[in-house]
Parts: C-alpha cells; sequence; structure tokens
C-alpha cells in the first residue's frame, strides 16, 4: 500500500476503530476522531513534500487491476490540480472535526460518518480510473447525507433527500457516460478501458473520437450536466441553500469547502482533457451559466434574513468564478480558477465556522436576532471581518487573487473574440465582484455593529481560546494565499499547462498523461524528450495567449464563426 | 403406438448428477414434512436445522456442476447450462437464507405452522425446475409447482384478512397467468411440433400459417411469465400480494419467484431470438414502461412491503434490459451480467426484507414507514443494515447493487440499446426517493421506541450473511463473476452460453 492509498484509506481504518469504543466514552471518541484526522493531515503533507512541481505528469501512481476484462483499475495519483485538493480535504476535516467537538448527540456515528467522507472526499481527488472515480464521488453522498438528515436542522429530511436526489440524477448520466467513453475505447484500440490516462491518451491522438465523432456533444453534456449540479452552477444549484441550512456546522463546512470542489475537479480533469473537439462550441454556454450564477448568487444572497443561507448563496456566485476562470481556458484564468477553488474552500468554509460558533452560543442565524455583538465579542468581529473580506475579495487576501486572476482570463478570452465571446462576460461578472461587497459588508454591519439592543446578546461573552486557535490556521492561509501566492500557484502551473494544452491543440500536439518523455518546459512548450543530443524537441508551441488571429484560426479549426472578424488585408 | 414413442421417447440413460440438486430439495421438503407431522406439539428448530442442511447439500451439489459442458438428460426434458446453474444456486441460497429467519419472524407472528417449511422447499424446487429445462410443459410444471405452495405460503396468516385476500388474489390471477402460459405452449406446439424450445426453427421454415401461431405462442407465453416476474402492465397484483403475505413468504417471493420467471424468460427469449424483429421492440416498451412505473409508483406508497414490491417491479425491468442485451448482441454481452444482477438483487432484498420483518408487533405486520422510527435506538445493527442495503438497491457503489446496474449499461450500450439505458438511469434516479425515506425512517427518534424491534440472533446470521454478499460480491467482482461463469482464473471468461445445446 503506497503513501497515497494510506492517506486515503486513513480514515476509514480510524473509523472501524472508532466504532469499537463504547457508546459513552466522549472524549475518546472525539480525541479518536480528531486524532485520525490530524493523522491524514500530515500523510497528506508527506505526500505534498514529495510531491513534484517540475512535471505536469501523475506521481506515485499506484495501480491494481480490479475489473481486468472491462479495463477497470485501483488506480490512484496526484498531478499539480488534485495535490492542494488534497490537502485543503484534509486540513478542512481536521478543523470541522475540531469543531464537532461541539455535537453532544449519536457523536460516535457522527464521528464515523465524518472519516468516511474524508475518505470518499481524498479518493475523488486522486482516482485515476474512472468507475474509482465515480465509486468515490457517489460514496461521498452517503454519509453527507446522513450527516444531515440525522444531525441536521429541522428541515432536514428534505434537504438530505434533495441533496442526494440532484446529486445521484446528475451522475448516473455521467455513469452512462464514462461507459460510452469506455465503449468507443474499445471500438478504437480493441480493449475497454476506464483509465483516465488511456482514455485520454486515445483522445490526444484522435482514435478514440474517430470511432463517434458524433457522440462528443452528447457525452460533453453527461459529464457537464453531473459536475454543474455537483459545483452548482445555475440553474443546478437549489439543492445548495438547503442542504447548507439544514446541515450542521461541520457538514457546512465541508460541502462548501470540498464537496463543491468535486465539481469543478471533474471539469478540469474529465471534461477539459477528454472533449476537445466540442469544447468550445460548449465554452459560451457554460460561461453564461456562471456569469448569471455570479450575478443571480448575489443577488438572492443579499434579500437573505438568515446568515447562513446568505453565505450558502453567495457560495452559487463564488463557485461561478471558478467556472468562469476555467472556461476561459486562458492560461491565466485556469491557474485563477483553480487557486479560487481552494480560496473558496478556505474563506466560505472559515464563514460557516464562525457561523457555527455564534450558533452554538444563541441558536439562531436570523439577521434581526443579532446587533452590535461587537463590543461583547471583540475577538470574534475581527476574525470574522478578516474572513469577511477575503471572501469579498479585498487586495492582501486570497481572495483576491484567485477573483482576479479568473476575471483576466475572461476578459482576455473575451476580448480576443475567443469561442464567440464578447466583454459584457468579463464585465457581468466583474459587477458581481461589486455586489459581493454590498452583501457581505452588509451582514457584517448588521450583525456587529449598530445598537446592541438583545438583552441575550448583551450577555455574550467573547470565543474561547482553542476556537481561536482552530480559527487562526485560516486566517493565516488567508492572508498567506494573498502576499504570497506562488507557494498555491507554483505546483499547479504544470498541470493547468498540460491541461489547457489538451484542451486547445490540435490533434497531434495534444499533451497526454502516458508518454512520459512528453514535459512541459520552463518556457511553456510542449517539449518531447528525444534521449539523443538534441535533448528536446518541441511538440507544440506555448503561443496560445488568445489574440484575434488565434481566435480566427480557431474558429476556422472548430468550424464556427468568429466573434470578432479580422480585418481584411488590403493586397 | 409408435407415433407417440416417436414423439415422447422413453430416457435410456439418466445423468442423475444434473438431477441431484432438485430431488435433494424435493425430499428434504418431503422429510421436513414427516418431522413434522411425527412433533406436532414440538418447536420447528429441527425442521430448520434440517431443511438448512438439506439446502446446503442442495447447493454443493450445483455449485460442483460449475464450469460442466451443457448437456441435456431424461431425453432433453432437462438441460443444465451455466445460467440455469447460477439461478439454481442462488435459489437455494434464497431459500436457505429465508428459512433461517423465518422461525422467529413466525413465531412473533403467531402463526409458527411447521408445515411453511416443506411449502418453501418444495416452491423452491419448483424455480429451480423452472431454470433447468428448455421444455416447455416441464417449465410449466416447474411454474406450478412455484406458484400453488405459494399461494398457500401467502394465506399462512389466516387470522388476517389482508393474509387473506393476498393469497386469493394471487392465486386467480396467478391461474390466469398460467392459463395464458399454456395457451402459449399450445400455439408453439401447434406452429413447430414439440414442445421443446430448441425446435423453434421448425415454426420459421414451413408453412408461414405457422409463424403466425408462433408469433401468438411465444405472445402468450411472455404474457404468462410477464406475470410471474412482474412486468408491467402484468404487475398489478404485486403490491397488494407482497403487503399481505408475511414478510418472510415475500421475501421468499420477490427472490426465488422472481429468479424462477426469469430464468424461464430467458430460455424462451433466447429460443425466440431468430425471430426477434417480431418481438424485440415490444418487449423493449415492457422493460421501459416497468422500470418506470415501478419506481414512480413506488414513490406514491406508505408501506415498506409496498414500496419493495414496487421496487421489485424496477428490478424486474433493469434484468429484462440485461436479458435483451443479450438475445441482442449474444457475441457482446455475457450472461454473466444477469447471473451477477440475480446474485445481487438476492443479497439485497432478502436482507432488506429480513431487516424489515423486526417490526412485527403483537403478532401483526405493521410496516408503514413510521413504524421503522426508533429502529436506530433499539437495534443499531439493524439500521446499520437497512441502509446498506438501501443504498445497494440505489446502485451507489462500491456494493454489488452497483456493479449489477453497471453492468447492465455497459451491456446495453455494447448491444446499441442505448434508449434501454437512458430510461434505465432515469428510473434509478427516482428510485432514490423512496430508498432513502426507508433508511431515513429507521432514524427518526422516537420517544418511546416500540419494545420488539431487536433482532434475532437467527434474523442477525441472516442480515450479516446478506451484508456479506453484498459487499463482497462489490469488491470482488472479477473472482465472483468468473465463479459464476465456471472460468477457472487463469482462463478468460467465455462470453456466452447459448443454452441451445443439440439443437436441431
Amino acid at each position: 500500500m503506497g503513501l497515497l492509498s494510506l492517506t486515503v484509506f486513513l480514515p476509514v481504518i480510524g473509523a472501524a476503530l472508532l466504532a469499537f469504543l463504547p457508546d459513552s466514552n466522549l472524549k475518546a471518541i472525539r480525541y479518536g476522531a480528531l486524532g485520525t484526522a490530524v493523522a491524514t493531515f500530515l500523510a497528506s503533507l508527506f505526500v505534498y513534500a514529495k510531491f513534484d512541481s517540475n512535471t505536469y505528469h501523475f506521481q506515485m501512481v499506484e495501480h491494481i487491476p480490479w475489473i481486468e476484462r472491462l479495463g477497470i483499475s485501483y488506480k490512484m495519483g496526484v498531478d499539480g490540480i488534485s495535490i492542494w485538493l488534497l490537502v485543503l480535504t484534509t486540513f478542512l476535516t481536521v478543523i470541522s472535526l475540531w469543531f464537532s467537538f461541539y455535537v453532544d448527540k449519536r457523536v460516535k456515528p457522527y464521528m464515523i460518518a465524518m472519516l468516511i467522507l474524508e475518505t470518499a472526499m481524498l479518493g475523488v481527488f486522486t482516482s485515476l480510473d474512472m468507475i474509482l472515480f465515480y465509486t468515490f464521488f457517489e460514496a461521498s453522498l452517503v454519509p453527507m447525507w446522513l450527516l444531515i438528515s440525522i444531525w441536521g436542522g429541522e428541515r432536514r429530511t428534505y434537504a438530505g433527500l434533495k441533496f442526494f436526489i440532484y446529486t445521484f440524477a446528475g451522475s448516473i448520466f455521467m455513469l452512462l457516460g464514462m461507459i460510452t467513453m469506455a465503449y468507443l475505447n474499445s471500438k478504437a484500440t480493441g480493449n475497454w478501458s476506464f483509465d483516465i490516462i488511456e482514455v485520454q491518451a486515445n483522445v490526444a491522438n484522435g482514435s478514440l473520437w474517430q470511432a463517434g465523432m458524433h457522440l462528443q456533444a452528447w457525452l460533453f453534456w453527461a459529464f457537464s450536466v453531473a459536475f454543474l449540479v455537483k459545483c452548482p452552477a445555475f440553474p443546478f444549484h437549489t439543492w445548495l441553500p438547503d442542504a447548507h441550512v439544514e446541515a450542521p456546522t461541520a457538514g457546512s463546512v465541508i460541502l462548501a469547502g470540498v464537496l463543491l470542489k468535486m465539481g469543478t475537479y471533474g471539469f478540469l480533469r474529465f471534461v477539459l482533457p477528454f472533449f476537445p473537439d466540442v469544447l468550445p462550441q460548449m465554452v459560451p454556454y457554460i460561461m453564461g451559466l456562471a456569469v448569471v450564477g455570479i450575478l443571480y448568487g448575489a443577488i438572492v444572497a443579499a434579500v437573505q434574513p438568515d446568515v447562513k443561507k446568505l453565505v450558502a448563496y453567495s457560495s452559487v456566485a463564488h463557485m461561478g468564478f471558478v467556472l468562469l476562470g476555467i472556461f476561459s481556458l486562458s492560461y491565466t484564468g485556469l491557474l485563477g480558477g483553480a487557486m479560487q477553488q481552494l480560496n473558496h474552500g478556505i474563506s466560505t468554509g472559515a464563514l460557516f465556522l464562525l457561523i457555527g460558533l455564534i450558533y452554538e452560543r444563541r441558536h439562531t442565524r436570523m439577521f434581526s436576532d443579532y446587533g452590535g455583538i461587537k463590543a461583547q465579542m471583540p475577538i470574534y468581529a475581527a476574525i470574522f471581518l478578516i474572513v469577511m473580506l477575503s471572501s469579498v475579495g479585498l487586495p492582501g487576501t486570497n481572495g483576491f487573487i484567485g477573483e482576479f486572476m479568473a476575471l483576466i482570463g475572461a476578459f482576455e478570452a473575451s476580448y480576443n473574440g475567443m469561442f464567440g465571446l464578447n466583454v459584457a462576460y468579463a464585465v457581468l461578472a466583474g459587477i458581481g465582484v461589486i455586489l459581493a461587497a454590498v452583501y457581505l459588508l452588509w451582514m457584517f454591519q448588521k450583525m456587529f455593529y449598530g445598537p446592541n439592543n438583545n438583552p441575550e446578546n448583551q450577555r455574550l461573552k467573547d470565543i474561547k481560546p482553542w476556537e481561536i486557535a482552530m480559527c487562526a490556521p485560516l486566517v493565516v492561509l488567508i492572508f498567506w494565499g494573498g502576499f504570497y501566492p506562488n507557494t498555491f500557484l507554483k505546483p499547479m502551473e504544470k498541470s493547468i499547462a498540460a491541461t489547457r494544452m489538451m484542451a486547445l491543440n490540435p490533434v497531434g500536439q495534444r499533451p497526454n498523461w502516458k508518454d512520459a518523455q512528453l514535459e512541459i518546459g520552463d518556457n511553456g512548450n510542449l517539449v518531447r524528450n528525444t534521449g539523443d543530443q538534441r535533448g528536446q524537441e518541441t511538440v507544440a508551441p506555448a503561443n496560445l495567449h488568445f489574440t484575434p488571429a488565434y481566435a480566427a484560426e480557431m474558429a476556422t479549426r472548430m468550424k464556427i464563426a468568429p466573434a470578432i472578424a479580422l480585418p481584411e488585408e488590403t493586397p | 403406438m409408435p407415433e407417440f414413442n416417436a414423439a415422447f421417447p422413453l430416457p435410456r440413460e439418466i445423468d442423475f448428477a444434473m438431477l441431484m440438486p432438485i430431488i435433494v430439495v424435493l425430499v428434504t421438503g418431503m422429510i421436513a414434512l414427516v418431522i413434522e407431522m411425527l412433533r406436532p406439539k414440538q418447536n420447528n428448530n429441527l425442521i430448520v436445522i434440517f431443511s438448512i442442511a438439506g439446502l446446503i447439500g442442495a447447493g454443493i451439489l450445483t455449485a460442483i456442476q460449475f464450469g460442466h459442458p451443457e448437456k441435456t438428460t431424461l431425453v432433453d426434458m432437462v438441460l443444465r447450462d451455466q445460467f440455469g446453474l447460477i439461478c439454481q444456486l442462488l435459489l437455494v441460497v434464497a431459500c436457505a437464507l429465508t428459512i433461517l429467519f423465518s422461525e422467529t419472524y413466525l413465531r412473533a407472528r403467531r402463526i409458527a405452522f411447521g408445515e411453511f417449511y416443506p411449502l418453501v422447499l418444495w416452491s423452491t424446487a419448483g424455480a429451480m425446475v423452472m431454470a433447468s429445462s428448455r421444455n416447455l410443459l416441464v417449465i410449466f410444471l416447474g411454474l406450478e409447482i412455484l406458484s400453488i405452495s405459494l399461494y398457500v405460503l401467502a394465506g399462512l396468516a389466516r387470522a388476517e384478512l389482508r393474509s387473506e385476500e393476498s393469497s386469493l388474489k394471487y392465486f386467480l390471477l396467478g391461474a390466469f397467468a398460467s392459463g395464458f402460459f399454456l395457451y402459449g405452449i399450445a400455439m408453439f406446439y401447434g406452429a413447430t411440433g414439440s414442445l421443446d424450445l430448441g425446435f423453434l426453427a421448425n415454426g420459421l421454415t414451413g408453412n408461414p400459417a405457422a409463424k403466425t401461431l408462433l408469433v401468438f405462442g411465444i405472445g402468450l407465453m411472455l404474457v404468462g411469465l410477464g406475470f410471474k416476474a412482474a412486468l408491467v402492465p402484468f404487475h398489478q397484483w404485486t403490491p397488494d400480494v407482497y403487503q399481505g403475505a408475511p414478510t418472510n413468504v415475500t421475501a421468499f417471493m420477490a427472490v426465488c419467484s422472481k429468479i424462477g420467471a426469469i430464468a424461464a424468460l430467458f430460455r424462451v427469449l433466447v429460443a425466440a431470438a431468430p425471430m426477434k424483429e417480431d418481438w424485440l421492440s415490444a418487449m423493449m416498451a415492457i422493460a421501459m414502461l416497468t422500470m418506470i412505473v415501478g419506481n414512480a409508483v413506488a414513490l406514491l406508497q406508505k408501506d415498506v412491503k409496498r414500496i419493495l414490491g414496487y421496487s421489485s417491479i424496477g428490478h424486474a425491468g433493469y434484468l429484462l434490459v440485461g436479458l435483451l442485451a443479450y438475445v441482442s448482441a449474444p457475441d457482446k454481452v455475457s450472461i454473466a451480467t444477469t447471473g451477477y444482477y440475480l446474485l445481487s438483487y438476492t443479497f439485497m432484498t432478502l436482507g432488506a426484507f429480513a431487516v424489515i420483518s423486526v417490526v412485527t408487533k403483537d403478532g401483526r405486520d405493521t410496516t408503514r414507514l413510521e413504524d421503522l422510527n426508533g429502529l436506530w435506538q433499539r437495534d443499531r445493527l439493524a439500521a446499520v443494515l437497512l441502509v446498506v442495503f438501501m443504498v445497494s438497491l440505489i446502485g451507489i457503489p462500491p456494493s454489488a447493487g452497483f456493479f449489477g446496474k453497471f453492468f447492465i449499461f455497459q451491456d446495453a450500450i455494447s448491444a446499441g440499446l442505448v434508449p434501454l439505458a437512458i430510461v434505465l438511469a432515469i428510473s434509478s434516479a427516482i428510485s432514490v426517493a423512496y430508498y432513502l425515506q426507508i433508511a431515513r425512517a429507521a432514524f427518526v427518534v422516537e420517544t418511546e421506541p416500540r419494545p420488539a424491534m431487536r433482532m434475532s440472533p437467527a434474523l442477525r446470521a441472516t442480515g450479516l450473511i446478506c451484508l456479506l454478499g453484498v459487499v463482497l460480491a462489490g469488491i470482488l467482482v472479477t473472482p465472483v463473476q468468473r465463479f459464476l461463469m465456471g472460468t477457472p482464473a487463469d482462463e478468460p471468461m467465455e462470453a456466452s452460453t447459448t443454452g441451445l445445446v443439440g439443437t436441431r
């Protein structure tokens, strides 16, 4: 068992051991669960330490055949896109299990469910086999459903059911899509394969889609709808506010921090590399959904009377930025989108945590019950302010970097008329940033300023030292990401560049994960190590900076009309 | 009467190894009845132990034949092929599991009649006969042995009106279905001059009128079997009968009756493959209707047994998709799919019904959704088992239920039956809602939990065996499929078995 498998399955092993503890020994159960989560976090740091950011290939790959007849295997590995999500997951699980010391009913099953959920999430980010991915993707539903519908709020049954059905309905068609991909692979090569590396290699050399080009658009949507539901993007977002409001705090933190990332991760891992031929035609639709999501999420968030619901809708808006960055298909935008995933995990996770802290004291989340509590809880208010500003995207916090880069990407693509986009997409998304400031500042004002008339609020005390310690790492990460984002961007760069080339380059110039000689050079070119004295030969240049000329070339290749016509050359 | 002897020759040699499993189950049933008569006032533990021992013997006798070549005996009356063997083994396992948890349940319901065991055993033998013949008359014989025992079993709780209604309804509609099946056989005989499905080609080559007769014959047979397998629109009896019958009988019906019917359906469809253009579109429509109606109507139900009844209709639809994929493209699709699905179906359905049986109170079945409330407080294991079985029924990986569905999807796509795959996907999504309702109900806190809700050791054992089946069959897919197909580990799995050995 390799390090990666150990990291992924450590929580389940911990959960199995917890099951033998007596129900009444709350202390042992709580510390046992937290200890398991910390151990997993440390293991993921080991993975990070072993990670080499100079290659876009998968690392630490483990491979055990599972169903050989169909080319299904237990295959795991990490690359630049998944490495941070792995660490984010283990980190947020530690925080949320720490917070879960507040849980006092049915503690043991709660902790077991959380730990099983962690394994499922880690598995999603490390699977290199479509069926294995699907297994973890679906397996994450059950513990989350239990968390919502047993430890949730008043409408927990409804919310849990809705969460489950939406995700399941989306992903069952993804399963059909996966089987069809494997089937096309069998038509192209004679062998069924669900191996992501194998399938992508056949997409890259064009043989897979030759077997069924007419299916590509269908399969694009089969995968995309599953991930759009998970993200969630407008109009598939309606499960999210319900799930968030009813979920227990730790569940909300995990839901916002990690589960939503499965959607955007899916786009990066599957949709971009697998569907290069139809992708340019689909970009405007997904970008449209992203922009609508940004604006809609912001506007609806602004009128919520419930803090948690407000943050839930703000998630819709923020995840819109992730999609916007990814589907701009520009290098900056993709990197920004990937960065924004992490930022959203940290800042929205932190917001839910903070809301949980006050909820444990006052048992209400309505704005009308709060006001002027800054005087009673200065430290809490300060932390809240920092986290809130990071969510707004203030320069100096991590939120700024991601949103800014995603917007630049969207602007770069749309200004040059790529994929039939126009500047309105970027401009409208920019308005979303302003709206975010409006509702988040309003939220802060309502809660912390103004007269403190409610006698219950006057009795509030500031948060305890252990709670401050719990929030501290989040605050540190917020500033770290804001002032030195390179820590986070550097490991992602090669993989993002390769993923982008997989999506944009024509057949023959696409990178693949199979050929170990292929590499992204330091200048951004796709190069092949030849093994002789020439050293390297360039397979594809990095000149993918979006320009009107490139847009026109792309449009002819894709047989779509360019949004901006080039001036005709005069003879 | 030389002509009679030509049509019905006497058997020259009999391969008893092939008949032994059925004989053992039948004889076990007879001896169980004798034990019951000898000890009328005693408890039934001896019968239970004896029956299970007999079933284990029958199971071993079936399993040792796995991988043996296809063969017929008793003048082509009995057929051994891999699919038949899989069905026989599953039937034996399902029967043993049913018997294992029945005794405590029957006592709680105060209907602990010793006659229950011989009836269940004979019923199983009937289903085994259905699974191991290509001769229509023998299939019919099996069908009747299966059904008549079930009519009695459904009315076992004789003091209860619902059980009586269940029994009578099942009997009346079942008799109708048998009539259809028998009429279909008559037409088949008229068209081909034989009762052997392998002689179907006779009806296609000669007189064109024979073809018409054959189409009607096959159609009527499918109606009859569709009733037994609970395909829409022949499913109307299912929810009422499932709800009214004692829970252990319902479990047995949902599994054994379904396996027997699917096995016979398989034989008829495979034999009728040469004329599939005549019926394939109709069967596809039936499969779609079955999946959609079964799952959609289940949403409206409030009674757990009714929900599971409709769910079993939905699963019959999934199974039919697998069969149709096999019949459409036997070169690409393996019968291992249906075999594996039946295996997963057996464990998860039996397990679910076994857990449901704990809610019996005051000798009566109270199986509304809210009657499950408080299960978690009373018996943790029961609640966990219930969740696992529901998760598997939904088809969440890595449970056996997922891989069952996965293989059906894969076969449907390989065989070009994409619409069926899409409808299957839609109906699985619908099914989430009601399965989760059942699982959720177990976790609703009840201030005064019912006293009776604890699992007996036998019930625990049944639940755990089913749990192991669901989980292990999911993780060890390849070995399980290899075992089902009877192929050793180092050989590639055979693409298909035809079940048409020795066809003229």
